[in-house]
């Protein structure tokens, strides 16, 4: 066996169905060795949405996701899939080629040194120096990906590694790593005093965020909401893990969250964070609004307590485990008076939009997509202003809304959207993108018509960089610098080339019956949705 | 501005200490100085490093550096409950007129006369920072060639915090 066949065997023993990636010479003996496994391979068309497929699957598989890759520039593509998975928290096992052992710190021809380039935007890294630690390793880094603070691990092996020969390939039972054990349980002590200060509090809100997801803490959560009826707001990370219309669901906060959200993280009088990192985007100037605040920080990783704000119950842990300690408390506490007042500001406070006659509202068009949508439909929104329009008016049922809050990576959601589809081949998935973003992940739909992957593609054309648009529109007045994008493909054409069906909506009319349309039957689709250039979000 | 003396027991393996030293920088830290050793047990390293920052700041340093896989543990060394040392290497330009006079600064100090030549001598001196400041501001009136710090490495006092490595 060699080092290859026992990284192949690894991905086995881990469970992993599928591998992205594009091969080049350094990995070759890695692919080689995979045509006689069972992993599924998948041949994404650049680099960087070999990791953006990952992170797909990774979301809704609960595993880590995997992508392979050759060496240099291979290599160096990916780089920007693995930060965009770091700024989320989402395990990646990102395995790189790299040239000969010997010749490593020469140049030689694709020589990148990628463990070096990527130490800030991984979890941990390895270069193999000898293919008997292939099995380790790879134990180690589907552990250390999947655990604590999730997020990417690469393992870059030489190619003479992966050529060696090993003898018998024995995994290992347990990982032992003598320096990393990441903290599960939360601090008995500290969870008696949630309980003594939501008795006391008059105004609680609880701020779901991603790591709610990521501990699959969604049950646990849902039930401490419904048992004491304690009113939820979400970061854009948290977003769907109460399901949008929940009565006790206020929405997104943050800069681009709604107003009535917003008042609520201002007004209570505790909060309890969970699983969220109090990010710039989500809480403008902590200090001001938690000032009078009993902020209860809930988060798996010790660093991100008291990073932004000062807790005044830190906790750490893993949030399923510390929601289901928390759930063994009876709590006296009532909070009728203050739902009655998150109501009435939700009703004063409306979002008022002005649509322009002639073109697709987003709002509203993503608003009735959702319901048209199957019940567990997975959404996968881009970014831009078509991330900030799917966060506001897409309804999650009982669905998934993927998306990139972190890095804000541009070109997302297509290739998250392949990984997701991969992952659940039963349940319809929406891609929705503007015309920028969908250019920068277009090559993917070779991707999805050489597997067979079939998702809905949305496009939200308007033929700027939207939100670059907007911000130039409020801080340049109008000033409009390199976000005109004209020279565009027409996407029926690209649709036709493609082999998928194409639809085109230029206005509000007949609207139902279109986007009944486009959801039809489990194949692609491209549509195109003419939205006024100059909106807002 | 606090200043404060972290030690950390880290695995001896290729790469710690740019990972350790990768942190401090991209996350803005300051270091003054960073000294590395491998330890009684040859898998792990002690790495002792001198930052300071906002009480904030130094909070994130010791919560950043302890989520790093290879770091066992950090702490910090508190002054009162700890030894620091610093080895210094002076070379000094010297004539006949000043010579005995170095010699003789450097015997009140315990220092070591470790080269000699005839117009320079190097002096080797170990103690806390405060005692190698106080020694080179008495060199005032001589010319320093070159001077060679190795920046602190301590313990703390007692076996009441000793980690015990198991097998």
């Amino acid at each position: 066996m060699t080092g290859a066949d026992a990284m192949v065997k690894s991905l086995e023993e881990e469970g992993a169905a599928y591998v992205f990636g594009y091969p080049g010479v350094a990995i070759c003996p890695f692919y080689n060795s995979i045509l006689n496994s069972k992993v599924k391979t998948i041949l994404i068309r650049t680099e960087q949405n070999a990791a953006h497929s990952a992170s797909g699957m990774a979301r809704m598989t609960g595993k880590p996701g995997v992508c392979a890759v050759t060496s240099g520039p291979g290599a160096t593509n990916l780089i920007t899939g693995i930060a965009t998975a770091f700024a989320d928290s989402i395990p990646l096992v990102c395995i790189t080629g790299q040239v000969n052992s010997e010749l490593i710190g020469s140049d030689v021809f694709q020589e990148a040194d990628i463990t070096g380039a990527v130490e800030s935007f991984v979890k941990y890294s390895y270069l193999v120096k000898d293919a008997k630690e292939i099995p380790r390793v790879f134990k180690e880094a589907f552990y250390i990906a999947n655990s604590g603070r999730k997020g990417p691990v690469l393992i870059d092996v030489p190619i003479d590694i992966q050529q060696q020969e090993i003898g018998d390939f024995v995994y290992p039972e347990e990982v032992r790593l003598r320096t990393y054990k990441p903290t599960v349980k939360g601090n008995a002590l500290q969870i008696k005093k949630i309980v003594h200060e939501l008795e006391r509090a008059k105004r609680p809100l609880i701020c779901a965020g991603g790591g709610v997801r990521l501990s699959d803490a969604k049950e646990e959560l849902r039930g401490l909401v419904e048992e004491y009826r304690i009113p939820v707001v979400s970061t854009m990370m948290g977003i769907g893990v109460m399901a949008t219309e929940h009565p006790l669901y206020y929405g997104m906060v943050g800069n681009n969250g709604f107003p009535w959200a917003n008042r609520a993280m201002k007004e209570a009088d505790l909060i309890m964070m969970v699983g969220a990192r109090v990010a710039d985007r989500a809480v403008n100037q902590p200090e001001r609004v938690m000032k009078d605040t009993v902020l209860i920080h809930i988060d798996v990783d010790p660093a991100e307590i008291g990073k932004n704000a000062g807790a005044t119950i830190p906790i750490v842990g893993d949030a399923k485990h510390i929601l289901a300690d928390l759930a063994e408390y009876e709590i006296d506490g009532s909070y009728e008076d203050w739902i009655a007042s998150l109501e009435q500001y939700r009703a004063e406070m409306p979002v008022v939009r002005k649509p322009v006659e002639g073109y697709v509202d987003p709002a509203e068009f993503i608003r009735k997509l959702s319901f048209k949508m199957e019940d567990n439909a997975i959404y996968v929104a881009d970014v831009g202003q078509n991330q900030i329009w799917s966060c506001k008016y897409h309804v999650v049922r009982n669905g998934r809304f993927l998306t990139t809050g972190g890095m804000g990576t541009m070109g997302y959601s297509i290739p998250a959207a392949v990984g997701a589809k991969l992952a659940c081949p039963d349940r319809q998935v929406v891609a929705v993108c503007g015309d920028g973003s969908f250019q920068m992940s277009m090559m993917e739909l070779a991707t999805m018509r050489q597997y067979d992957v079939p998702v809905k593609i949305i496009v939200l054309k308007n033929n700027y960089l939207g939100m670059v648009r907007q911000y130039q529109h409020f801080t340049y007045e109008d000033h409009y610098s390199v976000v005109d994008l004209s020279g565009s493909p027409d996407l029926e054409h690209i649709a036709a080339a493609y082999g998928m069906h194409f639809l085109r909506i230029r206005d509000m009319e007949g609207i139902d019956g279109k986007i009944g349309e486009l959801l039809q039957g489990n194949t692609s689709c491209l549509c195109e949705c003419l939205i006024d250039p100059m909106d807002l979000v | 501005m606090n200043r404060k003396v972290f030690q950390l027991l880290v695995e001896n393996s290729s790469g710690v200490l740019s990972r350790i030293s990768g942190l401090f920088s991209r996350r803005g830290y300051n270091i003054e100085s960073i000294t590395a050793g491998v330890t009684a047990d040859p898998r792990y390293t002690r790495i002792t490093i001198i930052t300071s920052g906002d009480d904030e700041i130094l909070e994130q340093i010791e919560h950043q550096v302890e989520k790093l896989v290879d770091v066992r543990n950090i702490k910090v060394l508190e002054p009162k409950d700890s030894v620091y040392r610093e080895l210094c290497l002076i070379k000094v330009e010297v004539t006949d007129q000043n010579r005995e006079g170095l010699i003789s600064i450097s015997n009140i100090f315990r220092a070591n006369i470790i080269d000699v030549s005839e117009k320079s001598m190097i002096v080797e001196l170990t103690g806390n920072q405060s005692k190698i400041e106080a020694f080179l501001g008495l060199l005032s009136n001589y010319t320093i060639m070159e001077l060679a710090r190795t920046g602190i490495t301590g313990l703390s006092r007692g076996s009441s915090d000793v980690v015990w490595l198991e097998d």
